[in-house]
């Protein structure tokens, strides 16, 4: 096998942090090479470094057999690199046509854009590869999957034949991101390469041919699917055993904790976000709310939380009406929230841990007296909490914003955990965390059910939902269509739930879905 | 949904980060001190080497010198430069020599004369504590005050009108009536455009403009009618009674009354407030992440209000130091814009009160040398207005003082400071 792409010694330096650490990686013509590692592993500087973002510190890039020099994103692509990012660099009111054309624009008489021509080859690259992409939609209209599909045919159409996918399936259904793996293999069958990262320990197994798992900025090991499984992969990833899955017993339910009946939400843009939705979580169980991002779960939330008003229905906490109540009154009431978007939601950054540790009690003895905050109180409280819950923090006055991300959650499920509380809404409280995090997080929220507190998990991460829920409710466009036992649940089942594909309606409300509204998102 | 449009980082978001981030708190006293107040000092240092060369450029000597020789030009420039900071010094700190010859010489109205410069520039920067304050404890609470200059004329309004029409009260209830007058007058000028952005959203910017051309034409109307002293065909308002002027610490011409102590004592409270109690905790929180301050259960409504109130109130405490310590009555135009440098003075400060102290300092020295520049050295007292420009450039723009000085850019990104949400935005 001939290796297109060869990393010699690469070595990248921050302030402070040593990023990639004389990395070695072959990619062989043909193959799905796969880079994993957690948060921070050093995956991201890496591919920054290969499309010409950073220049390395040490170290040699080789293209079919010459050393070249990378020094911006117009080298990577002449050299035949092609990258597609996490968030995609599409402008939504071009058509797909003038996306790819952007940049390199095919013209006639002078400066003329010829869309036609352009238009010709993107449907001849996406008719060749199966990407089933229109050239005159416009991109605000189409879904998420096919966004990303965009984002490929720009790559082919310059060329590329080497391609790097970070985090590709992150926006996807699993549905959507099994016909990726289907496309990725089609690539790599018409002859070109592709460096895949994830995080995702099965995505690597179903499509890699070969694994690379970077650990601290370094290449820790090097294997194929077929060699590894699940666990041994997570522990190379985070350098010790982890228990992959949680275990916990059956549930101990009691008595209804949250009511919601007949709920009607309005969004932000006044479209309806939640319809008409009825539900309960019980004390000591998990009601699990799966769903693509954008049906709704985060208005459902909100509105749980009080940080947002319901245009009708009526929501009943332990038998108080919290239909129009603040987010004060739900917290007294014995509520907590671990919020999906920590760093705008979750914490005040700038403020130091300990002041993010009271953040929603510092008006109650004993971190106020009268209207004086107690600094000693705070503090002592901070200590403490920061011990029970392993928080690194150089100290309990480092400001939030400099702990890493799954030491900031850690903060915000200390303050939301440490409360003695008989309902949590957790949602999405492992988004962007590495595995060792997760796995402590999951644990804390199976033992918070085992001591009898209700627990609504909204999570896009259907493994999460699935490992944790004792009820699995699927939202799609506002509605749930089904809630079912977590332990007979099977993915596949859920993927076409979450698609809004109930055993009763088949195909029809797929038709609808391309124009719902995650494509505008 | 972390992709919305509206979490895009904004600019101006951005810079007032840059602005007002204070330090980092885990680093050591001294290194915090030190980090905070470099950016500002090289950029006073730097807005002074270009007012000297705009001094150099504008004067008709050195023009005169050129057609001599470049060399006698240069040389007449920096005589220029010089004679001009010197007097700028004498005029703001005192002349040493004259110091000196006073004490020698037993003289008490020599004496009071040469320390008079100094003296006067802390009278000076008294208005600018209070308005830099208020500007600054509304940043830190997420509002944009540009009403300041407004609530600084009704505050003397009703200082004045306690000071002159409540008669027979002893001072030390009067000192005190008038003082809460004029900051109760400057928390109604606040709170009503607090109240609309709280409510109805409507920008406090835009709302605290507006407000401000209101009092500046209810002043000027109170002043040529209601208010206006029945004797004078001047708009001003009658004399306050001795009872509510605030003691004066020397005789004449040191003017230097107890304003300054009480602005001291108001930055401390300020300092207290925000720092140190819930209310504080509150503002802060709202300020820096209202949707975070939302979810721990803040009510953004009445933080918002408060905060332009107190920051109003703080503002009306400016104008009633000017009627009860300096001019004794309510006069048309009685204030050149203190409410809109204050909001210089505020960035300059990082919005905490020892930095707004500071700043305050600094422009009310700049602004009594100018006087005395302008006299000795025939340099027009613009010209301070524009170093103070260079400077606030500098400031508001550190990266270029961190290129042309080749300092590094800080580690720490997340700084305790202020957000200010785009226009529209919040």
């Amino acid at each position: 096998m001939e290796a297109v792409l060869e990393l010699r010694g690469i070595t990248k330096r921050f302030p402070g942090v040593l990023a990639n650490d004389r990395i070695d990686l072959t990619l062989n013509q043909g193959e799905i090479h796969a880079l994993l590692g957690e948060n921070g592993a050093g995956k991201t500087t890496l591919m920054n470094i290969l499309y010409g973002l950073y220049a390395p510190d040490e170290g040699e890039v080789i293209v079919r057999g010459k050393p070249v020099q990378i020094e911006d994103p117009g080298d990577a692509i002449s050299v035949g690199i092609g990258m597609v990012h996490q968030h995609f660099m599409l402008i939504p009111v071009f058509t797909v046509t003038e996306n790819v054309m952007l940049g390199k624009e095919s013209l006639r008489f002078g400066d003329f854009l010829d869309r036609a021509t352009a238009a010709e080859r993107i449907q001849d690259i996406s008719d060749q590869y199966h990407l089933e992409v229109d050239p005159s939609c416009f991109v605000k209209d189409i879904p998420v999957g096919v966004q990303q599909r965009v984002e490929i045919v720009k790559l082919l159409y310059r060329e590329a034949d080497i391609l790097i996918l970070d985090e590709p399936t992150a926006v996807l259904t699993p549905q959507e991101a099994n016909e990726l793996f289907k496309i990725m293999r089609s690539l790599v069958d018409k002859g070109k390469s592709i460096i895949f990262i994830t995080h995702k320990l099965r995505e690597v197994l179903d499509v890699a041919d070969r694994i690379t798992v970077l650990r601290r900025g370094a290449v820790v090991g090097s294997t194929t699917p077929d060699k590894t499984d699940q666990d041994s992969l997570a522990e190379m990833m985070v350098g010790r055993e982890v228990q992959l899955g949680v275990e916990k017993g059956k549930p101990k339910v009691g008595d209804v904790v949250l009511e919601v009946e007949d709920l009607l939400v309005l969004d932000d843009r006044k479209q309806l976000a939640v319809d008409d939705i009825t539900l309960d979580v019980r004390a000591g169980e998990i009601l699990g709310v799966a769903g693509v991002q954008g049906n709704g779960q985060t208005e459902l939330v909100e509105v749980v939380t009080g940080l947002r008003n319901p245009l009708s229905g009526k929501i009943d906490l332990l038998g108080t009406d919290i239909t129009h109540a603040s987010p004060r009154e739900i917290t007294e009431l014995g509520s907590a929230h671990v919020p999906e978007d920590r760093q705008q939601d979750g914490l005040v950054l700038p403020f130091s841990v300990a002041d993010n540790l009271v953040l929603n009690t510092y008006y109650l003895p004993p971190f106020s007296e009268g209207i004086f905050l107690q600094q000693d109180a705070i503090l002592e409280s901070a200590e403490e909490r920061i011990e029970q819950f392993d928080i690194r923090t150089p100290s309990a006055l480092t400001p939030a914003g400099s702990l890493s991300g799954g030491n900031q959650q850690k903060v915000i499920v200390a303050r939301e955990f440490s409360r003695p509380i008989k309902f949590l809404v957790a949602s999405q409280p492992t988004r962007g965390l590495d595995v060792g995090s997760i796995e402590y997080i999951h644990k804390r929220i199976v033992a918070k059910r085992d001591e009898g507190t209700a627990v609504l998990l909204v999570s896009p991460e259907l493994d999460e939902i699935m490992e944790l829920s004792d009820r699995i409710a699927v939202m799609f466009r506002g509605k749930i269509m089904a809630v079912v036992p977590g332990s007979d649940a099977t993915k596949e089942q859920i993927g076409l739930l979450m698609a809004g594909i109930t055993p009763e309606t088949g195909e029809v409300e797929k038709s609808k879905r391309s124009k719902s509204k995650r494509g505008s998102e | 949904m972390s992709d919305k449009p509206t979490e895009k980082p904004d600019a101006g978001k951005v810079l007032l980060e840059e602005l007002n981030g204070g330090p980092p708190s885990h680093l050591p006293l001294s290194r915090r001190i030190g980090r905070t107040l470099l950016i500002p000092a090289l950029a006073v240092f730097s807005g002074l080497v270009l007012g000297a060369i705009l001094i150099a450029f504008t004067s008709q000597s050195v023009y005169s010198a050129w057609s001599i020789s470049p060399w006698e030009a240069v040389k007449a420039g920096i005589n220029e430069v010089r004679l001009a900071y010197g007097a700028l010094f004498a005029g703001s700190i005192g002349d040493p020599a004259r110091i000196l010859d006073a004490l020698r010489s037993g003289d008490s109205l020599e004496v009071r004369r040469a320390f008079n410069p100094i003296l006067e520039s802390l009278t000076a920067s008294t208005p600018y504590i209070f308005g830099s304050l208020a500007v600054a404890l509304g940043f830190r609470s997420g509002v944009f005050n540009i009403g300041v200059e407004g609530q600084i004329f009704i505050g003397a309004i009703f200082s004045a009108f306690v000071g002159y029409a409540v008669t027979g009260l002893p001072a030390i209830i009067h000192i005190p009536l008038a003082l809460l007058a004029g900051a109760l007058g400057g928390a109604i000028w606040g709170f009503i455009p607090g109240w609309l952005k709280a409510k109805t959203g409507g920008h406090e910017v835009i709302n605290t403009i507006m407000m401000n051309y209101i009092a500046f034409r209810l002043s000027d109307w109170l002043l040529s009618g209601p208010m206006k002293r029945p004797d004078s065909f001047n708009p001003v308002s009658p004399t306050i009674q001795p009872s509510a002027m605030l003691p004066r610490f020397f005789q004449s011409p040191i003017r230097f009354h107890l304003g300054f102590f009480i602005a001291l004592a108001t930055a401390w409270l300020v300092y207290w407030l925000l720092f140190r109690t819930r209310w504080g905790f509150d503002l802060r929180s709202v300020g820096i992440n209202p949707r975070a301050a939302r979810y721990a259960g803040m009510s953004i409504v009445t933080v918002t209000i408060m905060a332009m109130s107190l920051s109003g109130g703080l503002a009306g405490l400016a104008g009633a130091n000017e009627v009860l310590g300096l001019n004794h009555n309510l006069a048309m135009a009685f204030s050149s814009g203190y409410g809109f440098d204050s909001i210089a003075l505020a960035l300059l400060g990082k919005n905490h009160p020892v930095g707004v102290i500071l700043a305050s300092l600094l422009f009310g020295t700049l602004r009594t040398g100018a006087t005395r520049m302008q006299v000795v050295a025939q340099i027009p007292i613009d010209i301070i207005t524009v170093l103070q420009a260079f400077i606030l450039i500098f400031i508001a723009a550190p990266a270029i003082i961190r290129t042309i000085y080749r300092l590094r850019t800080p580690e720490t990104e997340e700084e305790e400071g202020v957000t200010i949400r785009g226009w529209g935005g919040g």
